[in-house]
């Protein structure tokens, strides 16, 4: 099948990471098509939608771990297919996992993936002072598997401003966290966000990140000849 | 510290840390190494005979053993998403962890190896060659074993098939590694079966990151 060309309009090329044209396919079933998106430097982008509606499929493959079925995806204007690898500089992604493991401690382990992800020049982030902003100070020598599913996801969330990247893809990054710490992400997603950070994210909870744009994943349901076509493909 | 050393850090620390692995994996070695003059009765001529076989063919299902947890656990975590999206390339990552497995397994089964060949009166001058067979077999059997470990992750009773996938790839590893000790014995040169395993090495050195790297990547899409 011949993939039909999706021209990013000229106001969004300028910067930024934008979406246009987007189809996502699992297994046999089409999940959304048509979907456009614009994410302008400093922007955010909340995803809402009932269960099953992509949501978390659109983040996947925001993040390149799945392929789009239709559509492209840029940054700036150019093709993330392009330099698959400097994408994956650019962003974090915090899944429904935590990617915590048991045997290491808290500060190993966010040293770990800050180490992982720092770039040539970056200064090297201080751990305490990281944990410290999500409330795992008193934490960081205990060995993961002492946490609480809420501390374990503090720590996912911690790996955010360990090493900076301008893209935050999220997926419910609210579950399991207290208000205290839902306050402090949305302190973090503002600091982010002023320093010219995007951020895309999930959640079924209300959530007040002022003039964040919301994209309803019910709007982009496949019409049956697509769906149709998905099957066949 | 470069991301590659940190990557192979952190697996050691981790099977270090949770111990049970390698340790699982040398005592099943010298355990089922045991078992063979029980089966086959004490006499040294047989057991002579059939020393560099047992050793090899023990060392293939030991190493098989560990394989499965080589990104299982990474997998079921999340971690395996999050090192897919790291800047760092997967094919480097799939060395790293590679190595890491073959420093507690491959390793320790090379350095146990001798002690087993006194137990079950190896030749003496088959030594060098059993303890070079191995060094340079053994990674082979944590290459190979990775693209098995990365094919099956996901898959109910993972272990068990990857077992399938990945013995009758072993079947070379094994050929080789047996002749050299059995040429050494004979008075011939055990060299040509070395450098065959060197070669096996290299090839597996070159191609498999490709092979497991993809492999994961279908797995965490």
């Amino acid at each position: 099948m011949s993939e039909p060309a999706f021209p990013i309009p000229a106001d969004r090329a300028a910067a930024g990471f934008a979406g246009a044209g987007l189809a996502c396919r699992r297994g046999e079933r089409l999940i959304f098509s048509r979907l456009d998106f614009a994410l302008k430097p400093g922007g955010a982008l909340i995803l809402v939608g009932p269960n099953g509606s992509g949501k978390s499929s659109l983040l996947r493959l925001m993040a390149g771990l799945t392929p789009a079925w239709r559509g492209r995806l840029s940054w700036d204007g150019a093709d993330i297919a392009a330099d698959r690898e400097a994408h994956r500089a650019r962003l974090h992604f915090i899944g429904h996992a935590d990617a915590v493991k048991p045997a290491l401690s808290v500060e190993e382990s966010l040293r770990f993936w800050a180490g992982m992800r720092a770039g040539a020049g970056d200064e090297p982030r201080d751990s305490a002072a990281v944990l410290a902003q999500f409330g795992l100070e008193t934490a960081a020598r205990l060995p993961c598997r002492y946490l609480s599913a809420g501390q374990k996801r503090r720590l996912a969330l911690a790996r955010l401003i360990a090493s900076p990247a301008p893209l935050w893809l999220l997926d419910e990054p609210l579950t399991g966290l207290d208000r205290d710490a839902a306050a402090q992400l949305l302190a973090a997603i503002a600091a982010h966000r002023r320093q010219g950070g995007s951020v895309a994210l999930s959640t079924h909870a209300p959530l007040d990140l002022g003039d964040a744009a919301e994209l309803s994943l019910a709007a982009f349901r496949p019409t049956r000849q697509e769906i149709g076509e998905a099957v066949e493909a | 510290m470069s991301k590659f050393s940190l990557l192979v850090a952190r697996d050691l620390r981790l099977a270090l840390r949770q111990g049970g692995d390698a340790a699982m994996v040398i005592g099943f070695f010298v355990l089922t190494v045991i078992l063979f003059p029980f089966g086959v009765g004490p006499e040294p001529q047989l057991l002579q005979r059939i020393a560099p076989g047992i050793i090899w063919v023990t060392a293939l299902l030991a190493a098989l053993l560990s394989l499965e947890r080589l990104f299982q656990a990474d997998y079921e975590d999340g971690s395996l998403e999050a090192l897919v999206l790291l800047p760092l390339p997967l094919e480097a990552q799939v060395l790293a962890k590679c190595l890491a497995h073959w420093l507690v397994t491959g390793l320790p089964l090379t350095l146990v190896a001798p002690l087993l060949g006194l137990l079950l009166h190896l030749d003496l001058a088959g030594y060098p060659a059993l303890v070079l067979g191995m060094a340079l077999g053994t990674p082979i059997l944590s290459l190979l074993g990775a693209i098995g470990a990365a094919l099956s992750l996901g898959a109910r009773r993972g272990g068990v098939l990857l077992s399938l996938m990945v013995l009758p790839l072993y079947i070379p590893v094994l050929i080789f590694g047996v002749a050299a000790v059995e040429a050494e014995s004979a008075g011939l040169a055990a060299r040509p079966h070395l450098l065959l395993l060197a070669a096996l090495l290299l090839a597996a050195l070159a191609l498999v990151p490709f092979a497991a790297a993809g492999a994961l990547r279908q797995a965490v899409e």
